[in-house]
């Protein structure tokens, strides 16, 4: 498959990979990659197996279903059951529990609940049934924002009424800057969000090189551009450097994409606040619509209940996303939060720290005590998995 | 089941019973590792039986991944268990009063893909085929089908008997009958236009050569083709998102000229199932955690489409977890392996057949595949719905 193929080569990783390893030395590294679909990517093609064991990728807070707070999942929910609406959101949304149940279990109650691919064919549903509220409930970071913006613009201009975007749009940097502000923190530097980036450029990352000291890499989503963008992040800091370097140039321009921006300006404006699950509330983090598309916002043309649904007290997702503790440490983690019932951001999707280690940990355990037992060198080549030793045997 | 786990019901550690070197050992090595205990704590919960929470049937619970799971085991075979359903095998087999050496091999199946038409098929040929595989990866030969048809008041005549004449052709393809029937009409809105369930009856050789039980570690796991095609031409044809892909056709296809063709051939197949709902993946899944094995995969060796790899690429599924109607893994004696790839590739079924993993010891009911870059991961049951009625 072309322009796919090229970025999954085995021989140039296992180059990269040995490169990391000959350059990381005996420092223990934690690398952030701030992205939820990093972390997809990172575990789609087993990535951790191709980094030494110390250098240490943290799955960041750039899950945009992770992050929507119980609280507003719930108003989505209720938008959902109303009898005249026709609920619109992407796939991923469908499966994370409210406070009384998924947006998967309204629907089988009778709620009409669709999965789109773009906001776009939430337009095109309101357009086929004149008779309904159509709602799309509006989530991710200022990469999806721009096609929310684009839909409001269109629906604007068609004088589309039965339309209603209930907004949940978050911006990238404030989250960082939350996490560089923890006093706790033990990063050595970070993945940028490539599609983020796309959107806003680069810039907006150099508060984190001038006023903390740590390195960001924008990398891509191939699993080439992970390996590539945490040898970047090891580099910079083995030369003394600190910059906000761009690995991701044949997509993301410095400048970012200035019409994308504009429609973001025209439509959007900051709210105040926003709620973030795992992180509280964080001042200026969070997109609302302009008076402007009064009509066209399901927060004023709708009553829902609004009630914050506060994140239970033993959850420690806060501290896993800032990479203070290992998921395992969480102390509900595999008991009281597991997949099938999560009580935490990090356990809600696949993407979610917890989630993945819940799901692969055993297994990526079992590689490392393998590798730590030095067979077969880096145990990296194709066949390791044949070796593999067992877990633990009970004693006895 | 191995013994290998240690289990919650162990010592604590603080306390070491047993005066054995190795029991003492063992308890240090789990104080000084927490992180051990956590994950020895979540493997003792996957163990568990699953327990149906939900109060309300949800999608999820038709897509054959976890939630279907689910639901057949902690509802369907927990209420009607008996002997042969507790085996939840894709044909039971009953005994055939006077013969030793037979069994009666049944099978039942329903129908509600939407549309009804697609590229390379329809409901009627689906009907017949998902019954004849279902027999046919249990080493039966079928012998006799009934079809049962709950139509929509209104549905168009013409486009029934389409659906009939199909069903028809693709029995004869099969060499079966469609012996007995029934139908009921249900009023407008009640039904989609017309659903289908087929239930076919075979004979089988005993013991069966193909047995879930027989899979054991150092065999060899074959597909017999290209993996999704199915899934994702039915997603397409849904015109629900907004892609064309003129090569893209269903697989829907009779297997049982190539589980005929394996046994003839002697091949020391251990075990067989047709991966439909949930793919590749559930199958896997279910063979690991039904055998207690484990099972690696190489995803350089997948067989997938161009077409198929780009679909799934722009929607953000795999491939692994796209239903298929005309595909079957094979579970076969490591020796085997490459005549069975030789007998399943001189078939027009088979021509894409490819050797995709073996099966491993451990860890047991756990599927894992080497990437093409060069890493591992854990391939789980599909959960969720990607695909809703494809078949």
């Amino acid at each position: 498959m072309k322009f796919a193929d090229e970025f999954r080569d085995a021989d140039i990783a296992r180059a990269l990979s040995q490169r990391i390893a000959g350059e990381a030395g005996d420092k223990h590294w934690k690398i952030m990659e701030v992205c939820g679909g990093h972390t997809h990517t990172i575990f789609k093609y087993g990535i951790e197996d191709l980094l030494p064991s110390n250098v240490e990728l943290v799955h960041g807070p750039g899950c945009p279903v992770c992050v929507i707070p119980m609280g507003r999942l719930d108003d989505g929910i209720a938008l959902a059951k109303r009898p005249e609406v026709i609920f619109t959101c992407f796939g991923d949304l469908m499966r994370v529990p409210g406070s009384d149940g998924s947006l998967l279990d309204a629907k089988a109650a009778g709620a009409d609940v669709r999965m789109v691919y773009s906001p776009l064919d939430a337009l095109k549903i309101a357009r086929d049934n004149p008779d309904k509220k159509v709602v799309f409930y509006a989530i991710g970071f200022e990469t999806t924002a721009p096609s929310t913006a684009l839909t409001l613009l269109r629906a604007k201009a068609e004088n589309l009424r039965n339309l209603f975007v209930f907004c949940n749009h978050v911006n990238i940097i404030p989250p960082m800057k939350a996490i560089l502000d923890s006093p706790d923190l033990q990063l050595d530097g970070f993945l940028g969000p490539g599609h983020v980036s796309t959107v806003v450029g680069i810039r907006p990352y150099e508060f984190v090189t001038r006023t903390y000291n740590k390195p960001v890499v924008v990398v891509g989503f191939e699993p080439l551009d992970i390996l590539q963008g945490v040898h970047m992040v090891i580099q910079q800091i083995l030369q003394g450097r600190c910059e906000v370097e761009n690995q991701y140039t044949r997509v993301v321009h410095d400048e970012g994409n200035p019409k994308a921006l504009d429609v973001l300006g025209r439509v959007f404006q900051l709210r105040t606040q926003f709620e973030w699950r795992g992180l509280g509330f964080i001042s200026q983090s969070g997109l609302e619509l302009r008076e402007e598309f009064d009509e066209w916002n399901a927060e004023k043309m709708f009553t829902v209940p609004g009630v914050r649904v506060a994140d239970p007290k033993a959850c420690q997702c806060g501290e896993v996303l800032k990479g203070v503790l290992k998921p395992w440490e969480c102390k509900v983690f595999g008991t009281a939060c597991t997949p099938e019932t999560p009580i935490g951001t990090c356990m809600v999707s696949s993407e979610g720290a917890c989630a993945a280690y819940y799901n692969f940990g055993r297994y990526s355990r079992a590689r490392e005590r393998e590798r730590a037992m030095g067979a077969n060198g880096n145990g990296n080549g194709n066949g390791a998995v044949k070796e593999l030793k067992p877990i633990e045997v009970k004693a006895g | 089941m191995t013994d290998t786990d240690v289990t919650s019901e162990s010592p604590p550690p603080e306390v070491p019973v047993a005066g054995s070197g190795a029991a003492i050992r063992a308890a240090a090595a789990r104080i000084a590792d927490p992180e051990q205990r956590v994950l020895e704590r979540i493997e003792e919960m996957r163990k568990r039986k699953p327990r149906m929470r939900d109060d309300a049937i949800t999608m999820s619970h038709g897509a054959g991944g976890k939630s279907s799971h689910t639901l057949i085991t902690a509802l369907f075979a927990d209420v009607l268990s008996n002997p042969v359903l507790d085996q939840l095998g894709d044909q039971a087999v009953l005994p055939i009063p006077g013969v030793d050496n037979l069994g009666l091999a049944v099978t039942t199946d329903s129908f509600v893909v939407s549309p009804l038409f697609f590229p390379g098929g329809d409901i009627g040929e689906l009907a017949i085929n998902g019954t004849v595989n279902d027999l046919a990866v249990g080493g039966a030969t079928p012998v006799g089908i009934a079809a049962a048809f709950i139509l929509e008041e209104g549905l168009d005549v013409e486009l029934l008997r389409k659906v009939v004449v199909s069903l028809r052709a693709a029995a004869d393809r099969a060499g079966v009958s469609v012996v007995t029937g029934d139908t009921k009409v249900v009023p407008r809105g009640k039904a989609d236009k017309l659903f289908i369930t087929t239930t076919g009856v075979g004979i089988v050789e005993l013991p069966q050569r193909s047995a879930m039980a027989r899979v054991r570690a150092g065999d060899v796991v074959l597909v017999s083709g290209a993996l999704g095609d199915h899934g994702a031409t039915v997603m397409l044809a849904r015109g629900d998102v907004d892609l064309e892909a003129e090569s893209l056709r269903s697989d829907t296809m009779p297997l049982h000229g190539l589980t005929k063709a394996l046994f003839d051939e002697d091949i020391d197949v251990h075990f067989m199932r047709d991966a439909t709902r949930g793919g590749v993946a559930t199958v896997l899944n279910e063979i690991a955690q039904g055998a207690g094995v484990a099972i690696s995969m190489n995803e350089d060796s997948l067989p997938i489409h161009d077409v198929v790899r780009g679909v799934a690429e722009i929607l953000g599924i795999e491939a692994l977890y796209i239903a298929n109607e005309g595909k079957l893994v094979a579970i076969v004696a490591e020796g085997d392996a490459e005549r069975a790839l030789q007998v399943m590739r001189s078939r027009p079924e088979g021509a894409e057949a490819a050797i995709i993993g073996t099966v491993l010891p451990e860890p047991e009911g756990m599927v894992f595949i080497e990437t093409v870059f060069g890493g591992t991961r854990v391939v789980d049951m599909l959960q969720g719905d990607p695909l809703p009625r494809i078949c």
